[in-house]
Protein backbone atom coordinates (compact mmCIF):
# COMPACT_ATOMS: atom_id res chain seq x y z
CA UNK A 1 0.00 0.00 0.00
CA UNK A 2 0.95 3.59 -0.96
CA UNK A 3 1.57 6.40 0.79
CA UNK A 4 3.22 8.93 -0.81
CA UNK A 5 3.55 11.21 1.45
CA UNK A 6 4.44 14.49 -0.17
CA UNK A 7 3.43 15.55 -3.34
CA UNK A 8 3.94 19.14 -4.09
CA UNK A 9 1.11 20.67 -2.14
CA UNK A 10 0.06 23.80 -2.49
CA UNK A 11 1.34 26.35 -0.05
CA UNK A 12 -1.84 28.19 0.16
CA UNK A 13 -3.65 27.18 3.35
CA UNK A 14 -0.80 26.99 5.46
CA UNK A 15 -0.97 24.87 8.87
CA UNK A 16 2.02 25.24 11.84
CA UNK A 17 3.77 21.72 9.93
CA UNK A 18 2.16 20.92 7.24
CA UNK A 19 3.89 17.63 6.77
CA UNK A 20 3.30 16.70 10.20
CA UNK A 21 -0.21 17.35 9.89
CA UNK A 22 -0.50 15.43 6.25
CA UNK A 23 1.34 12.63 8.16
CA UNK A 24 -0.99 12.68 10.42
CA UNK A 25 -4.09 13.04 8.93
CA UNK A 26 -4.91 16.77 9.57
CA UNK A 27 -4.85 18.44 6.18
CA UNK A 28 -7.59 18.18 4.50
CA UNK A 29 -7.80 16.48 0.72
CA UNK A 30 -4.38 14.45 1.84
CA UNK A 31 -4.06 11.19 2.95
CA UNK A 32 -5.10 10.55 6.83
CA UNK A 33 -3.01 8.26 8.56
CA UNK A 34 -5.03 9.53 12.03
CA UNK A 35 -8.65 9.18 10.78
CA UNK A 36 -7.26 6.04 9.40
CA UNK A 37 -5.38 4.45 12.30
CA UNK A 38 -8.57 5.54 14.49
CA UNK A 39 -11.10 3.94 11.95
CA UNK A 40 -8.78 0.90 12.06
CA UNK A 41 -8.68 0.72 15.98
CA UNK A 42 -12.39 1.47 15.83
CA UNK A 43 -12.96 -1.71 13.60
CA UNK A 44 -10.44 -3.70 15.70
CA UNK A 45 -7.81 -4.05 12.12
CA UNK A 46 -4.73 -2.25 13.31
CA UNK A 47 -2.34 -2.88 16.33
CA UNK A 48 -3.38 -1.73 19.74
CA UNK A 49 -6.76 -2.29 18.34
CA UNK A 50 -8.76 -2.23 21.43
CA UNK A 51 -12.66 -0.43 22.75
CA UNK A 52 -12.87 2.94 21.28
CA UNK A 53 -10.84 5.87 22.26
CA UNK A 54 -11.62 6.48 25.97
CA UNK A 55 -12.86 9.71 27.24
CA UNK A 56 -10.73 12.93 26.54
CA UNK A 57 -8.10 13.12 29.19
CA UNK A 58 -6.19 16.37 30.02
CA UNK A 59 -2.90 16.74 30.28
CA UNK A 60 -2.63 17.53 33.97
CA UNK A 61 -0.05 20.20 33.48
CA UNK A 62 -0.92 21.89 30.15
CA UNK A 63 -4.35 21.00 29.82
CA UNK A 64 -3.96 19.74 26.14
CA UNK A 65 -7.22 16.78 25.61
CA UNK A 66 -6.36 14.61 23.09
CA UNK A 67 -9.32 16.14 21.12
CA UNK A 68 -7.12 19.21 20.89
CA UNK A 69 -3.84 17.08 19.77
CA UNK A 70 -6.31 15.98 16.98
CA UNK A 71 -7.06 19.12 16.03
CA UNK A 72 -3.33 20.92 16.06
CA UNK A 73 -1.22 17.76 15.59
CA UNK A 74 0.95 18.85 18.17
CA UNK A 75 1.00 18.23 22.17
CA UNK A 76 1.28 20.87 24.77
CA UNK A 77 4.17 19.77 26.94
CA UNK A 78 6.50 17.10 27.61
CA UNK A 79 4.16 15.44 30.07
CA UNK A 80 1.73 14.57 27.51
CA UNK A 81 3.35 12.18 26.26
CA UNK A 82 2.68 10.26 29.56
CA UNK A 83 -1.46 11.83 29.88
CA UNK A 84 -2.03 10.42 26.90
CA UNK A 85 0.07 7.01 26.23
CA UNK A 86 -2.46 4.82 25.40
CA UNK A 87 -3.68 7.37 22.54
CA UNK A 88 -0.34 7.91 21.37
CA UNK A 89 0.47 4.57 20.99
CA UNK A 90 -1.26 3.62 17.63
CA UNK A 91 -0.16 6.75 16.11
CA UNK A 92 3.43 6.36 16.94
CA UNK A 93 3.52 2.72 16.07
CA UNK A 94 2.37 4.16 12.36
CA UNK A 95 4.36 6.70 12.47
CA UNK A 96 7.09 5.28 13.43
CA UNK A 97 6.78 1.81 11.61
CA UNK A 98 6.00 -0.39 14.59
CA UNK A 99 8.92 1.07 16.75
CA UNK A 100 8.47 1.77 20.64
CA UNK A 101 11.55 2.44 22.13
CA UNK A 102 13.91 5.12 21.55
CA UNK A 103 17.39 3.78 19.88
CA UNK A 104 20.33 6.17 19.94
CA UNK A 105 21.80 9.39 21.07
CA UNK A 106 21.20 10.16 25.53
CA UNK A 107 21.65 13.21 26.45
CA UNK A 108 25.81 13.64 27.90
CA UNK A 109 24.76 14.73 31.77
CA UNK A 110 22.48 12.07 31.60
CA UNK A 111 25.13 9.57 30.98
CA UNK A 112 27.85 11.47 32.79
CA UNK A 113 25.46 11.44 35.61
CA UNK A 114 25.11 7.49 35.16
CA UNK A 115 28.83 7.14 35.26
CA UNK A 116 31.24 5.93 32.83
CA UNK A 117 29.19 2.19 32.74
CA UNK A 118 26.06 3.79 32.53
CA UNK A 119 24.87 1.22 34.94
CA UNK A 120 21.21 1.36 35.53
CA UNK A 121 20.65 2.05 38.58
CA UNK A 122 22.33 4.97 38.86
CA UNK A 123 20.51 6.11 35.30
CA UNK A 124 17.38 5.84 37.41
CA UNK A 125 19.24 8.34 39.64
CA UNK A 126 20.46 11.03 37.18
CA UNK A 127 16.69 10.66 35.64
CA UNK A 128 14.95 11.13 39.13
CA UNK A 129 17.43 14.55 39.47
CA UNK A 130 16.34 14.90 36.17
CA UNK A 131 12.88 15.11 36.74
CA UNK A 132 12.80 16.27 39.78
CA UNK A 133 14.52 20.17 37.88
CA UNK A 134 11.84 19.69 35.24
CA UNK A 135 8.81 19.54 38.25
CA UNK A 136 10.59 22.60 40.42
CA UNK A 137 10.74 24.47 36.49
CA UNK A 138 6.96 23.64 36.18
CA UNK A 139 5.84 25.07 39.45
CA UNK A 140 7.71 28.22 39.02
CA UNK A 141 6.73 28.80 35.59
CA UNK A 142 2.86 28.15 37.04
CA UNK A 143 3.61 30.67 39.94
CA UNK A 144 5.19 33.15 37.08
CA UNK A 145 2.28 33.27 35.02
CA UNK A 146 -0.18 33.72 38.25
CA UNK A 147 2.30 36.42 38.94
CA UNK A 148 1.98 38.00 35.55
CA UNK A 149 -1.79 37.48 35.73
CA UNK A 150 -2.17 39.60 39.34
CA UNK A 151 0.38 42.03 38.05
CA UNK A 152 2.63 41.17 41.23
CA UNK A 153 5.62 42.69 38.79
CA UNK A 154 8.56 42.44 41.51
CA UNK A 155 7.53 38.78 42.24
CA UNK A 156 7.53 37.98 38.17
CA UNK A 157 10.99 39.39 37.63
CA UNK A 158 12.27 37.21 41.04
CA UNK A 159 10.16 34.06 39.47
CA UNK A 160 12.16 35.03 36.17
CA UNK A 161 15.23 34.76 37.46
CA UNK A 162 14.92 31.67 39.68
CA UNK A 163 13.76 30.27 36.57
CA UNK A 164 16.82 31.26 34.33
CA UNK A 165 19.09 30.28 37.30
CA UNK A 166 17.35 26.90 37.53
CA UNK A 167 17.52 25.97 33.32
CA UNK A 168 21.19 27.56 32.84
CA UNK A 169 22.69 25.73 36.48
CA UNK A 170 21.17 22.47 35.82
CA UNK A 171 24.52 21.87 33.96
CA UNK A 172 26.83 22.78 36.70
CA UNK A 173 24.95 20.10 39.39
CA UNK A 174 26.46 17.58 37.19
CA UNK A 175 30.28 18.59 37.20
CA UNK A 176 31.33 20.29 34.33
CA UNK A 177 33.86 18.13 31.98
CA UNK B 1 35.12 30.52 19.88
CA UNK B 2 34.12 34.19 19.53
CA UNK B 3 30.99 35.32 21.19
CA UNK B 4 28.89 36.28 18.52
CA UNK B 5 27.64 39.46 17.51
CA UNK B 6 23.97 40.89 18.36
CA UNK B 7 22.51 41.84 15.43
CA UNK B 8 22.64 45.72 16.47
CA UNK B 9 26.07 45.52 17.10
CA UNK B 10 26.98 43.76 14.25
CA UNK B 11 28.40 46.77 12.17
CA UNK B 12 24.89 47.85 11.94
CA UNK B 13 21.99 46.75 9.70
CA UNK B 14 21.36 46.22 6.51
CA UNK B 15 17.41 48.11 5.29
CA UNK B 16 16.43 44.92 5.60
CA UNK B 17 16.69 44.76 9.16
CA UNK B 18 19.15 41.90 9.31
CA UNK B 19 22.97 42.36 10.18
CA UNK B 20 25.58 43.82 7.64
CA UNK B 21 27.89 40.91 7.70
CA UNK B 22 25.07 38.40 6.77
CA UNK B 23 25.64 38.14 3.14
CA UNK B 24 29.00 38.70 3.07
CA UNK B 25 30.59 34.65 2.87
CA UNK B 26 28.35 32.70 0.58
CA UNK B 27 26.06 30.09 1.87
CA UNK B 28 27.34 26.35 2.08
CA UNK B 29 24.72 24.98 -0.16
CA UNK B 30 25.39 27.08 -2.95
CA UNK B 31 29.36 26.13 -3.34
CA UNK B 32 29.37 23.61 -5.87
CA UNK B 33 32.31 21.29 -5.00
CA UNK B 34 30.57 18.23 -2.58
CA UNK B 35 30.82 14.76 -3.52
CA UNK B 36 28.62 13.56 -5.95
CA UNK B 37 27.88 17.41 -6.86
CA UNK B 38 26.42 16.21 -10.07
CA UNK B 39 23.35 15.49 -8.65
CA UNK B 40 23.38 16.07 -5.36
CA UNK B 41 23.23 20.04 -3.97
CA UNK B 42 23.42 19.86 -0.28
CA UNK B 43 23.26 17.27 2.57
CA UNK B 44 21.26 18.82 5.73
CA UNK B 45 20.79 17.81 9.63
CA UNK B 46 18.60 18.91 11.97
CA UNK B 47 17.64 17.67 15.26
CA UNK B 48 14.74 18.59 17.19
CA UNK B 49 15.22 19.42 20.90
CA UNK B 50 13.10 20.87 23.74
CA UNK B 51 13.64 22.21 27.34
CA UNK B 52 12.71 19.90 30.29
CA UNK B 53 9.52 21.63 32.04
CA UNK B 54 8.81 24.13 29.78
CA UNK B 55 5.69 23.63 27.40
CA UNK B 56 6.35 23.31 23.70
CA UNK B 57 5.85 26.73 21.88
CA UNK B 58 2.75 26.65 20.38
CA UNK B 59 0.95 26.09 24.37
CA UNK B 60 3.38 28.27 26.01
CA UNK B 61 2.97 31.86 26.88
CA UNK B 62 4.55 34.83 25.91
CA UNK B 63 6.56 35.22 29.00
CA UNK B 64 7.41 31.48 28.42
CA UNK B 65 8.74 32.08 24.85
CA UNK B 66 10.51 34.98 26.10
CA UNK B 67 12.42 32.77 28.68
CA UNK B 68 13.09 30.07 26.66
CA UNK B 69 14.95 32.88 24.15
CA UNK B 70 16.76 33.64 26.59
CA UNK B 71 17.97 30.63 28.18
CA UNK B 72 18.71 29.07 24.74
CA UNK B 73 20.53 32.23 23.48
CA UNK B 74 23.69 31.90 25.93
CA UNK B 75 23.94 27.93 25.49
CA UNK B 76 24.13 28.65 21.70
CA UNK B 77 25.97 31.51 21.88
CA UNK B 78 28.56 29.46 24.38
CA UNK B 79 28.08 26.45 21.62
CA UNK B 80 30.12 28.42 18.81
CA UNK B 81 28.43 28.08 15.50
CA UNK B 82 30.95 28.62 13.57
CA UNK B 83 34.31 31.17 13.73
CA UNK B 84 31.73 33.74 14.57
CA UNK B 85 27.82 33.73 14.72
CA UNK B 86 24.84 36.07 14.15
CA UNK B 87 21.62 36.30 16.48
CA UNK B 88 18.88 37.51 14.57
CA UNK B 89 15.33 38.04 16.80
CA UNK B 90 13.30 37.52 13.81
CA UNK B 91 10.00 39.03 15.88
CA UNK B 92 11.99 42.22 15.42
CA UNK B 93 12.79 41.80 12.09
CA UNK B 94 10.31 42.90 9.02
CA UNK B 95 9.01 40.49 6.78
CA UNK B 96 11.21 41.05 3.74
CA UNK B 97 14.17 40.23 6.12
CA UNK B 98 12.92 37.19 7.06
CA UNK B 99 12.09 36.14 3.36
CA UNK B 100 16.24 36.91 2.97
CA UNK B 101 16.25 34.08 5.71
CA UNK B 102 13.75 31.92 4.04
CA UNK B 103 15.21 32.26 0.79
CA UNK B 104 18.98 30.80 2.12
CA UNK B 105 16.89 28.14 3.43
CA UNK B 106 17.97 29.80 7.31
CA UNK B 107 14.66 29.59 8.48
CA UNK B 108 11.56 27.65 7.65
CA UNK B 109 8.78 28.97 6.74
CA UNK B 110 6.74 28.76 9.55
CA UNK B 111 9.34 30.77 11.39
CA UNK B 112 9.11 33.53 8.34
CA UNK B 113 5.30 33.72 8.91
CA UNK B 114 3.87 31.37 10.07
CA UNK B 115 0.96 31.06 12.43
CA UNK B 116 1.41 29.91 16.17
CA UNK B 117 -2.45 27.89 15.99
CA UNK B 118 -5.91 28.92 16.03
CA UNK B 119 -5.78 31.47 18.56
CA UNK B 120 -2.49 33.12 18.17
CA UNK B 121 -2.11 34.79 14.84
CA UNK B 122 0.31 37.12 15.87
CA UNK B 123 3.55 37.33 13.52
CA UNK B 124 5.31 38.62 16.80
CA UNK B 125 6.02 35.61 19.05
CA UNK B 126 9.38 35.83 20.65
CA UNK B 127 11.68 34.12 18.04
CA UNK B 128 14.70 33.54 16.68
CA UNK B 129 17.69 32.20 14.67
CA UNK B 130 21.23 31.93 15.40
CA UNK B 131 23.61 31.64 12.06
CA UNK B 132 27.27 30.70 11.89
CA UNK B 133 29.42 32.48 9.72
CA UNK B 134 31.43 32.30 7.72
CA UNK B 135 29.25 29.78 5.62
CA UNK B 136 26.04 29.74 7.19
CA UNK B 137 27.34 26.43 7.80
CA UNK B 138 25.71 25.77 11.24
CA UNK B 139 22.31 27.54 12.84
CA UNK B 140 19.28 27.24 15.32
CA UNK B 141 16.08 28.22 15.27
CA UNK B 142 14.75 29.01 18.57
CA UNK B 143 11.05 28.64 19.64
CA UNK B 144 10.24 26.96 15.48
CA UNK B 145 7.79 24.14 16.21
CA UNK B 146 10.36 22.51 18.66
CA UNK B 147 12.24 25.01 21.31
CA UNK B 148 15.23 24.16 19.52
CA UNK B 149 16.28 23.08 16.08
CA UNK B 150 19.37 22.27 15.34
CA UNK B 151 20.25 22.61 12.05
CA UNK B 152 23.76 21.76 9.96
CA UNK B 153 24.62 21.95 6.24
CA UNK B 154 27.05 20.67 3.83
CA UNK B 155 27.55 20.96 0.00
CA UNK B 156 27.36 17.84 -2.03
CA UNK B 157 26.49 14.19 -0.33
CA UNK B 158 28.08 14.41 3.18
CA UNK B 159 26.04 13.42 5.89
CA UNK B 160 28.17 12.18 7.76
CA UNK B 161 29.91 15.65 8.96
CA UNK B 162 26.18 17.41 8.77
CA UNK B 163 25.57 14.96 11.51
CA UNK B 164 29.21 15.21 13.26
CA UNK B 165 28.76 18.75 13.88
CA UNK B 166 25.31 18.94 15.03
CA UNK B 167 25.99 16.48 17.53
CA UNK B 168 28.61 18.26 18.97
CA UNK B 169 26.21 21.54 18.97
CA UNK B 170 23.82 19.66 20.26
CA UNK B 171 26.52 18.46 23.38
CA UNK B 172 27.57 22.04 24.07
CA UNK B 173 24.15 23.06 24.23
CA UNK B 174 23.04 20.35 26.34
CA UNK B 175 25.61 20.70 28.68
CA UNK B 176 24.03 23.93 29.81
CA UNK B 177 20.31 22.99 29.79
CA UNK B 178 18.28 20.21 30.70
CA UNK B 179 16.76 18.89 27.32
CA UNK B 180 12.83 16.94 27.71
CA UNK B 181 13.82 13.23 27.37
CA UNK B 182 12.73 9.49 28.04
CA UNK B 183 14.33 6.87 28.49
CA UNK B 184 11.53 4.60 26.48
CA UNK B 185 10.32 7.69 24.11
CA UNK B 186 13.77 9.82 23.83
CA UNK B 187 14.00 13.85 22.85
CA UNK B 188 10.16 14.47 23.40
CA UNK B 189 8.71 16.66 20.63
CA UNK B 190 5.50 18.74 19.93
CA UNK B 191 4.70 16.49 16.90
CA UNK B 192 5.20 12.97 17.91
CA UNK B 193 6.24 12.11 14.67
CA UNK B 194 9.74 13.98 15.35
CA UNK B 195 9.75 12.22 19.06
CA UNK B 196 12.92 9.93 19.51
CA UNK B 197 16.45 10.82 18.27
CA UNK B 198 14.11 14.03 16.80
CA UNK B 199 16.78 13.70 13.76
CA UNK B 200 16.11 14.60 10.70
CA UNK B 201 18.43 13.83 7.36
CA UNK B 202 17.72 15.34 4.28
CA UNK B 203 19.78 15.40 0.98
CA UNK B 204 18.48 18.02 -1.71
CA UNK B 205 18.67 16.04 -5.45
CA UNK B 206 18.73 17.40 -8.48
CA UNK B 207 16.18 14.66 -10.72
CA UNK B 208 16.11 16.57 -14.21
CA UNK B 209 16.93 12.97 -15.93
CA UNK B 210 14.62 11.00 -14.33
CA UNK B 211 11.77 13.29 -14.08
CA UNK B 212 12.08 13.72 -18.07
CA UNK B 213 12.21 9.70 -18.34
CA UNK B 214 8.92 9.67 -16.00
CA UNK B 215 10.50 7.84 -13.71
CA UNK B 216 10.01 10.24 -10.90
CA UNK B 217 6.75 8.92 -9.47
CA UNK B 218 9.09 5.65 -9.22
CA UNK B 219 11.20 7.29 -6.99
CA UNK B 220 8.53 9.02 -5.05
CA UNK B 221 6.63 5.00 -4.70
CA UNK B 222 9.72 3.34 -3.87
CA UNK B 223 10.92 6.22 -1.07
CA UNK B 224 7.24 5.90 0.45
CA UNK B 225 7.68 2.68 1.28
CA UNK B 226 10.90 3.16 2.58
CA UNK B 227 9.33 5.27 4.59
CA UNK B 228 10.84 8.65 3.66
CA UNK B 229 9.70 11.94 2.16
CA UNK B 230 10.10 13.63 -0.61
CA UNK B 231 9.68 17.01 -0.57
CA UNK B 232 10.19 20.63 -2.98
CA UNK B 233 13.04 22.71 -3.08
CA UNK B 234 11.60 25.12 -0.15
CA UNK B 235 10.65 22.17 2.14
CA UNK B 236 7.52 20.86 3.49
CA UNK B 237 4.18 21.60 1.25
CA UNK B 238 6.57 23.54 -1.39
CA UNK B 239 6.34 22.31 -5.17
CA UNK B 240 8.98 20.49 -6.83
CA UNK B 241 10.82 23.61 -8.26
CA UNK B 242 12.67 22.60 -11.02
CA UNK B 243 13.74 19.40 -10.56
CA UNK B 244 14.90 20.24 -7.21
CA UNK B 245 13.74 17.65 -4.52
CA UNK B 246 14.85 16.61 -0.65
CA UNK B 247 14.76 13.71 0.28
CA UNK B 248 14.32 12.52 4.24
CA UNK B 249 13.89 10.14 6.75
CA UNK B 250 10.54 10.03 8.92
CA UNK B 251 10.51 7.77 11.20
CA UNK B 252 12.90 8.90 14.11
CA UNK B 253 11.76 6.71 17.13
CA UNK B 254 13.56 3.17 17.40
CA UNK B 255 16.49 3.77 14.92
CA UNK B 256 20.22 5.10 16.05
CA UNK B 257 20.92 8.38 13.85
CA UNK B 258 23.87 6.13 12.49
CA UNK B 259 21.38 3.44 11.58
CA UNK B 260 19.25 6.19 9.42
CA UNK B 261 22.31 7.90 8.38
CA UNK B 262 23.88 4.53 6.95
CA UNK B 263 20.24 3.56 5.52
CA UNK B 264 19.74 6.88 3.62
CA UNK B 265 23.56 7.92 3.18
CA UNK B 266 25.35 4.62 2.26
CA UNK B 267 22.49 2.46 1.19
CA UNK B 268 19.21 4.10 -0.55
CA UNK B 269 21.24 8.09 -2.04
CA UNK B 270 23.53 6.12 -3.66
CA UNK B 271 20.87 4.05 -5.40
CA UNK B 272 18.95 7.34 -6.21
CA UNK B 273 22.10 9.00 -7.48
CA UNK B 274 23.23 6.16 -9.73
CA UNK B 275 19.16 5.93 -11.33
CA UNK B 276 19.32 9.70 -11.55
CA UNK B 277 23.11 9.32 -13.67
CA UNK B 278 21.73 6.46 -16.25
CA UNK B 279 19.50 8.51 -17.01
CA UNK B 280 21.33 10.97 -17.91
CA UNK B 281 23.36 8.70 -20.13
CA UNK B 282 20.37 7.07 -21.59
CA UNK B 283 19.59 10.65 -22.49
CA UNK B 284 23.11 11.08 -24.20
CA UNK B 285 22.79 7.99 -26.27
CA UNK B 286 19.09 7.84 -27.31
CA UNK B 287 18.23 11.42 -27.67
CA UNK B 288 21.70 13.20 -27.56
CA UNK B 289 20.27 16.19 -30.07
CA UNK B 290 16.76 16.94 -28.28
CA UNK B 291 19.14 17.27 -24.69
CA UNK B 292 21.58 19.34 -26.24
CA UNK B 293 18.78 21.56 -28.16
CA UNK B 294 16.84 21.63 -24.72
CA UNK B 295 19.51 22.90 -22.64
CA UNK B 296 21.10 25.60 -25.58
CA UNK B 297 17.48 26.49 -25.70
CA UNK B 298 17.04 27.23 -21.57
CA UNK B 299 20.23 28.81 -21.80
CA UNK B 300 19.51 30.62 -24.58
CA UNK B 301 15.47 32.12 -23.41
CA UNK B 302 17.63 33.23 -20.22
CA UNK B 303 20.23 35.04 -21.76
CA UNK B 304 17.58 37.24 -23.89
CA UNK B 305 14.76 37.31 -22.04
CA UNK B 306 13.17 40.63 -20.83
CA UNK B 307 10.94 39.13 -18.29
CA UNK B 308 11.21 36.46 -16.59
CA UNK B 309 9.35 34.72 -13.57
CA UNK B 310 10.66 32.90 -10.28
CA UNK B 311 9.26 29.70 -11.22
CA UNK B 312 10.44 29.71 -14.84
CA UNK B 313 13.98 30.52 -13.81
CA UNK B 314 14.25 27.68 -11.42
CA UNK B 315 12.71 25.38 -14.55
CA UNK B 316 15.66 27.22 -16.93
CA UNK B 317 18.17 26.84 -14.57
CA UNK B 318 17.66 23.30 -13.51
CA UNK B 319 17.67 22.37 -17.67
CA UNK B 320 20.90 24.62 -17.72
CA UNK B 321 22.17 22.85 -15.02
CA UNK B 322 21.31 19.45 -16.16
CA UNK B 323 23.38 20.41 -19.31
CA UNK B 324 26.13 21.83 -17.62
CA UNK B 325 26.76 18.85 -15.83
CA UNK B 326 26.14 16.11 -18.88
CA UNK B 327 29.29 18.31 -20.21
CA UNK B 328 26.83 19.72 -23.11
CA UNK B 329 26.88 23.46 -22.40
CA UNK B 330 30.63 24.44 -21.90
CA UNK B 331 29.74 28.00 -20.35
CA UNK B 332 29.18 28.72 -16.81
CA UNK B 333 29.37 26.12 -14.04
CA UNK B 334 27.14 24.76 -11.66
CA UNK B 335 27.76 26.77 -8.94
CA UNK B 336 27.29 30.17 -11.45
CA UNK B 337 23.42 28.21 -11.40
CA UNK B 338 23.61 27.94 -7.63
CA UNK B 339 23.95 31.69 -7.13
CA UNK B 340 21.37 32.48 -9.63
CA UNK B 341 19.16 29.89 -8.23
CA UNK B 342 19.15 32.32 -5.19
CA UNK B 343 19.56 35.58 -6.71
CA UNK B 344 16.14 35.10 -8.52
CA UNK B 345 14.03 34.63 -5.74
CA UNK B 346 11.87 37.74 -4.87
CA UNK B 347 13.74 38.79 -1.38
CA UNK B 348 17.32 38.53 -2.76
CA UNK B 349 16.30 40.09 -6.16
CA UNK B 350 14.71 42.86 -4.06
CA UNK B 351 17.55 43.07 -2.09
CA UNK B 352 20.39 43.42 -4.99
CA UNK B 353 18.26 46.20 -7.06
CA UNK B 354 18.04 48.12 -3.24
CA UNK B 355 14.22 48.55 -3.55
CA UNK B 356 10.99 46.72 -3.50
CA UNK B 357 9.08 45.96 -6.38
CA UNK B 358 5.68 44.72 -7.37
CA UNK B 359 5.49 40.94 -9.06
CA UNK B 360 5.25 43.18 -12.68
CA UNK B 361 8.80 45.42 -11.94
CA UNK B 362 10.48 41.71 -10.74
CA UNK B 363 9.75 40.06 -14.11
CA UNK B 364 11.64 42.29 -15.49
CA UNK B 365 14.71 43.26 -12.85
CA UNK B 366 15.02 39.34 -12.63
CA UNK B 367 15.43 38.99 -16.70
CA UNK B 368 17.85 42.33 -16.76
CA UNK B 369 19.47 40.36 -13.58
CA UNK B 370 20.04 37.03 -15.71
CA UNK B 371 21.16 38.10 -18.78
CA UNK B 372 23.77 40.90 -17.22
CA UNK B 373 25.21 37.85 -15.19
CA UNK B 374 24.52 35.22 -17.99
CA UNK B 375 26.78 37.71 -20.02
CA UNK B 376 29.87 36.94 -17.87
CA UNK B 377 29.02 40.64 -16.46
ZN1 LIG C 1 5.96 18.69 12.93
ZN1 LIG D 1 0.92 18.61 28.46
Amino acid sequence: MHEVVVVGGKPAERHLCESCAREIGLVAGAPAPVAEILQKIASGQAPGAGPAAPADTACPVCGTTFTEFKQSGRLGCPECYKAMESQLAPILDRAHQGAVHHIGKVPRRLMREAGEEGRSTEREVALAAAEARAEQIRRLRDDLERAIKTEAYERAAELRDRLRQLHRGAGATGGAP
Amino acid sequence: MSEPDHAKDAGGLGPDGLPAGLFGAGTEWLRADGPEGDVVLSSRVRLARNLAGQRFVHKASESDLRLVLDVCRGAIERAGLGERAVWVDLHETGGMGRSLLLERHLISSHLAKGKLGPKRSSEDWPRAVAVGLPGERAGVMVNEEDHLRLQVIRSGLDLADAWRQAGEIDDLVEAEVDYAFSPRLGYLTACPTNVGTGIRFSVMLHLPALRMAGDIDKVKHAAADMSLAVRGFYGEGSEASGDFYQISNQTTLGKSEQQLLEELGERILPEVIDYERQSRRVLLEKRRWQIEDAAYRAFGVLRHARLLGTEESMKLLSVVRLGIAMGLIDQGSTGDVHALMLAVQPAHLQRAAGREMTQDERRVERARLVRTRLAGG
